[in-house]
C-alpha cells in the first residue's frame, strides 16, 4: 500500500469515530444540512432520545403500517417565485412520509408568529398550505399558534407533523443499496434553493423563468412504487437541505457502498447551473424541494424511469448513476471532462467562492 | 452552457494529454506550480490529474487569498466586530477560518453582527442602510480584489459616508512567488500564472521568472482545459529550452493588465514595509494599507486592535503546503486532527486551499476507483 494509501485509510478510520460537538454554542453551520448537523443530530438528539424506530435517522419512521414525520420551516423570503413558506411546510412533511414509501393522510400545522406579522400575509399562506394539501390528498387536523415579541422570531415559522399508512413489505431503506443498483432523480435539480438565493436579492442577478421546484411528491412515488415489484425499490430520498450531494453520502454511508455519478447525466437546468458557476457554488448541494432520489435495481430501471417520465413532476427524471461495491461510503463523480473526483458532504452551507 | 462547455470537452481534454504525454522525455519527472488557489480548486473539480501523465504532478501554491491570513488578523478582526454598534462584513469563504478565538461563525453565535456580502459594494450599502452603526468591510484577496476595495474606498469618500471603512488584508503576489522560487526546499520546472490577478497586474511583473530564475510561467484561465493548456505550454518550453512568461489567458489577460484598476488601488493604498502570510511568515512589501490620505476609512486607524501575532498551532504544516514543499496528504494532522469540519490550519477551510480540495475532491485512491469507475 503506498504511503497516500495508508493516509486515507487513516482518514476513513477518523471519519468512522464517534461524533463529537466540540463548538460550545449553536452556529448556523448546526442547521444546514451537512456534517456538523449530522454530528448535532448523533452527538445530541439520538445520544437523548436513541430508540430503533429513530436510530436509522430516516425521513421519518415507520412502524408496520404506521408512518410518522416532522418538520419545521424557516425561509427567508417568506414568499419566493414558485411558492411560499405554506406550501414547503405542506409539501415538505407530506415528501418526508412519501420517501418512506407512505400514503400521506393526515397533517399537523403549529405557528410561531412574530407580533406585528401582517394578518394579510397569514392569510396568504394557509391559503397556500391548504392548496397544497388539496393538491397532495391530505387534510391539516389540529394545530397551535404561538406569538412571540417583535425581533424574537423572523415573521413567521411553521412546524407541521404528518402521519401515513405505510406499507412494511415495501422496505425502503437508505442501508438496503446494492452494487449494481441504478441511482435516478425525478427531475432538474437545484431550482429551489437557487430561486430562495436569488429571490433574498443583494446578488443582482435575475433569471426571469426560474421558480422553486416545490411540489408534494406522493403520487409520484406512488406511480413508482407500482411500476416495481416488490423489493425492487431500494431507497427513495427527497433532495431538500444539503442537496443530492448529502442525500447519496447518506446512501452511501448506510449501505455501505460506492455512488458512482456521472456529472453529463445529471439533469441542470441552464438558469441554476449559470447562477452556480458565478456564485462558485456546486448544484449537487443546493436543495430542491420537489425532486427525489430512487436507487433502484438495475432491472428495473428502465420500468422505473419510465413511470417516473409518465407523471408531471418526474417528465425530467434520469438516470445518473449507479451503486458500485467499491470503495464504501464513498460517492464518486465521473466529471464531465472526463476525470473522477468525490463528493463529500459539506461542514455547512455553501460559500460562495470571492474570485 | 457557452463560455463554460467548451472549456470542459474531454474530447479536446483527451488529445492534449496525448500531446502533453509526447512532450515528457522518458525518465524525467516534472513539478509545475499552480500559483492560484483558484486552479486548484479547478485541477480536483474536475479530476484534472486524471488526464497527466505520471511524470507531471502539480504543486499546489500560495494563491489562497483566505489561506494566507494569519491567525492575528482574524483576532483583530473578530476583536473590531464584537465592538458595540460595529457591522462586520466579510467574503463568504472568510466565515470559517479559524483564528486564535475561533472563526467569523463562532463570533456570530457569541452574539457579533457579521454580514456575508458578494462585494465591498453591498458593504456600502449596509453602511448607508445603518447610519448610526461603524460597518467595516474585512478586505481581504490579491491584486484581484484590491481595486473594488479601492473603489468603494473612493466611492464612500465621495459619497461623505462617515461610519464606513475597511480592515485591509490586501496582499501582492510577486512577492510571494519569489519567497517560493528563493525557498531551498523546493525544485520546480515551471508555473501556471494566476489568471485573475494578471488581469490586474498584467504579465510583465512574472518577466523576472523567467529571466532570473531561468523558469516558464504560462498565465493560465479556470476552466480545466486552461489549466491543461498551460501544462503543455509549459513543457514546449521546456522541450524548446525556453523559459519565457506566455499568456494563455489571452481572452481576458490583457499583457499591459488593467492600468485604471492599478491606478485605483495606487490611489488609495501602499505597500506595508512588512506582512505576516500565514505558512510563510514576514514577508517585505507583499501587502497593501490604506494611504494616510484615506485614514477616515480605515479600520485600523479607527479602532485600536490588539495587533498581536498568534503562532500557527504546532502541529498545522500550512506553511509547508502552501510552498509546495508537502502534498497536503503529507500533513501530519490531514484528514484526521485537521478536516473541514475541524480546520487547524486555513489550507483546510477555504474551498480553494490546496487541503480542502484534496479532501473534499481527491481523498480517493485512483487504484482502488479504477474498478468502480469502469464503464
Amino acid at each position: 500500500m503506498s504511503s497516500e494509501e495508508q493516509v486515507l485509510e487513516r482518514i476513513e478510520r477518523a471519519r468512522r469515530r464517534k461524533p463529537r460537538v466540540r463548538e460550545e454554542l449553536i452556529t448556523l453551520a448546526h442547521g444546514a444540512g451537512g456534517k456538523a448537523t449530522r454530528t448535532l443530530i448523533e452527538a445530541v438528539f439520538l445520544e437523548s432520545f436513541r430508540n430503533p424506530l429513530l436510530e436509522p435517522l430516516a425521513d421519518g419512521a415507520v412502524d408496520g403500517g404506521l408512518a410518522f414525520t416532522t418538520d419545521s420551516y424557516v425561509v427567508t423570503p417568506l414568499f419566493f417565485p414558485g411558492g411560499d413558506i405554506g406550501d414547503l411546510a405542506v409539501n415538505g412533511t407530506v415528501n418526508d412520509l412519501a420517501m418512506c414509501g407512505a400514503r400521506p393522510a393526515y397533517l399537523s400545522a403549529a405557528f410561531i408568529l412574530e407580533e406585528g406579522f401582517p394578518i394579510a400575509d397569514l392569510r396568504r399562506i394557509t391559503e397556500s398550505m391548504a392548496a397544497a394539501a388539496r393538491a397532495a390528498g391530505v387534510a391539516v387536523v389540529t394545530g397551535d399558534t404561538k406569538v412571540v415579541q417583535r425581533g424574537k422570531a423572523d415573521g413567521c415559522y411553521i412546524t407541521t407533523a404528518g402521519v401515513g399508512m405505510a406499507d412494511p413489505a415495501a422496505g425502503l431503506s437508505a442501508s438496503a443499496a446494492e452494487p449494481g443498483d441504478a441511482i435516478i432523480v425525478s427531475g432538474p435539480i437545484g431550482e429551489h434553493g437557487v430561486t430562495v438565493m436569488l429571490a433574498r436579492g443583494g446578488l443582482g442577478i435575475e433569471a426571469a423563468d426560474l421558480v422553486s421546484d416545490t411540489a408534494p411528491l406522493n403520487g409520484l412515488t406512488a406511480r413508482l412504487l407500482e411500476a416495481c415489484d416488490g423489493g425492487r425499490v431500494r431507497c427513495l430520498r427527497d433532495a431538500t437541505r444539503g442537496g443530492v450531494a448529502t442525500v447519496l453520502n447518506e446512501v452511501a454511508g448506510y449501505s455501505e457502498v460506492a455512488v458512482v455519478l456521472e456529472e453529463d447525466a445529471i439533469p441542470v437546468r441552464p438558469a441554476v447551473r449559470g447562477a452556480c458557476e458565478l456564485l462558485g457554488i456546486d448544484p449537487l448541494y443546493v436543495a430542491c424541494e420537489g425532486r427525489m432520489i430512487a436507487v433502484v435495481d438495475q432491472r428495473s430501471a428502465g420500468a422505473a424511469l419510465a413511470a417516473l417520465r409518465a407523471h408531471p413532476l418526474g417528465a425530467g427524471a434520469a438516470v445518473i448513476g449507479r451503486i458500485a461495491e467499491d470503495p464504501p461510503g464513498l460517492v464518486l463523480l465521473k466529471t464531465a471532462f472526463g476525470g473522477t473526483r468525490i463528493v463529500d458532504v459539506l461542514v455547512g452551507d455553501p460559500l460562495p467562492r470571492i474570485c | 452552457m457557452r463560455f463554460v462547455d467548451e472549456y470542459r470537452d474531454a474530447d479536446k481534454a483527451r488529445a492534449l494529454a496525448a500531446r502533453i504525454a509526447a512532450l515528457c522525455e522518458p525518465g524525467r519527472a516534472y513539478k509545475f506550480m499552480e500559483v492560484c488557489g483558484g486552479h486548484t480548486h479547478t485541477i480536483y473539480k474536475h479530476g484534472l490529474e486524471d488526464h497527466l501523465p505520471s511524470a507531471v504532478t502539480l504543486v499546489h501554491g500560495p494563491g489562497c487569498p483566505v489561506c494566507v491570513i494569519p491567525m492575528g488578523r482574524v483576532d483583530d478582526a473578530i476583536h473590531i466586530a464584537e465592538r458595540p454598534g460595529v457591522i462586520m462584513t466579510s467574503f463568504g469563504d472568510m466565515m470559517r477560518v479559524p483564528g486564535g478565538r475561533g472563526s467569523f461563525l463562532d463570533a456570530m453565535a457569541r452574539g457579533a453582527d457579521i454580514r456575508m456580502v458578494y462585494s465591498p459594494l453591498d458593504a456600502l450599502k449596509i453602511a448607508r442602510e445603518h447610519p448610526g452603526r461603524q460597518v467595516v468591510f474585512m478586505a481581504i484577496g490579491f491584486e484581484t480584489t484590491a481595486p473594488s476595495t479601492a473603489m468603494t474606498v473612493l466611492r464612500a469618500a465621495a459619497e461623505g459616508i462617515g461610519n464606513f471603512s475597511v480592515f485591509c488584508n490586501h496582499v501582492t503576489i510577486i512577492p510571494a512567488i519569489k519567497a517560493i522560487l528563493d525557498s531551498p526546499d523546493l525544485r520546480l520546472d515551471g508555473f501556471i500564472g494566476p489568471g485573475h490577478v494578471s488581469t490586474v497586474i498584467g504579465c510583465r511583473p512574472y518577466g523576472f521568472i523567467a529571466r532570473d530564475y531561468g523558469k516558464p510561467l504560462v498565465v493560465a484561465g479556470f476552466e480545466p482545459l486552461d489549466v491543461l493548456q498551460s501544462v503543455y505550454q509549459n513543457l514546449v518550453q521546456l522541450a524548446g529550452g525556453r523559459a519565457a512568461v506566455e499568456n494563455q489567458y489571452a481572452r481576458v489577460v490583457p499583457w499591459d493588465g488593467n492600468p485604471k484598476a492599478l491606478a485605483v488601488i495606487n490611489e488609495v493604498m501602499e505597500l506595508r514595509p512588512h506582512f505576516e502570510w500565514r505558512g510563510l511568515g514576514f514577508i517585505s512589501d507583499s501587502a497593501l494599507r490604506v494611504r494616510e490620505a484615506y485614514a477616515a476609512f480605515d479600520a485600523e486607524r479607527i479602532f485600536d486592535i490588539p495587533g498581536g501575532r498568534v503562532a500557527d498551532p504546532k502541529a498545522c504544516q500550512c506553511g509547508e503546503v502552501l510552498k509546495g514543499v508537502l502534498k497536503p496528504w503529507e500533513c501530519k494532522v490531514f484528514g484526521t486532527a485537521c478536516t473541514p469540519e475541524t480546520p487547524i490550519g486555513t489550507c483546510m477551510v477555504s474551498s480553494e486551499g490546496a487541503c480542502a480540495a484534496y479532501y473534499n475532491f481527491g481523498r480517493f485512491s485512483r487504484d482502488r476507483v479504477k474498478e468502480a469507475t469502469r464503464t
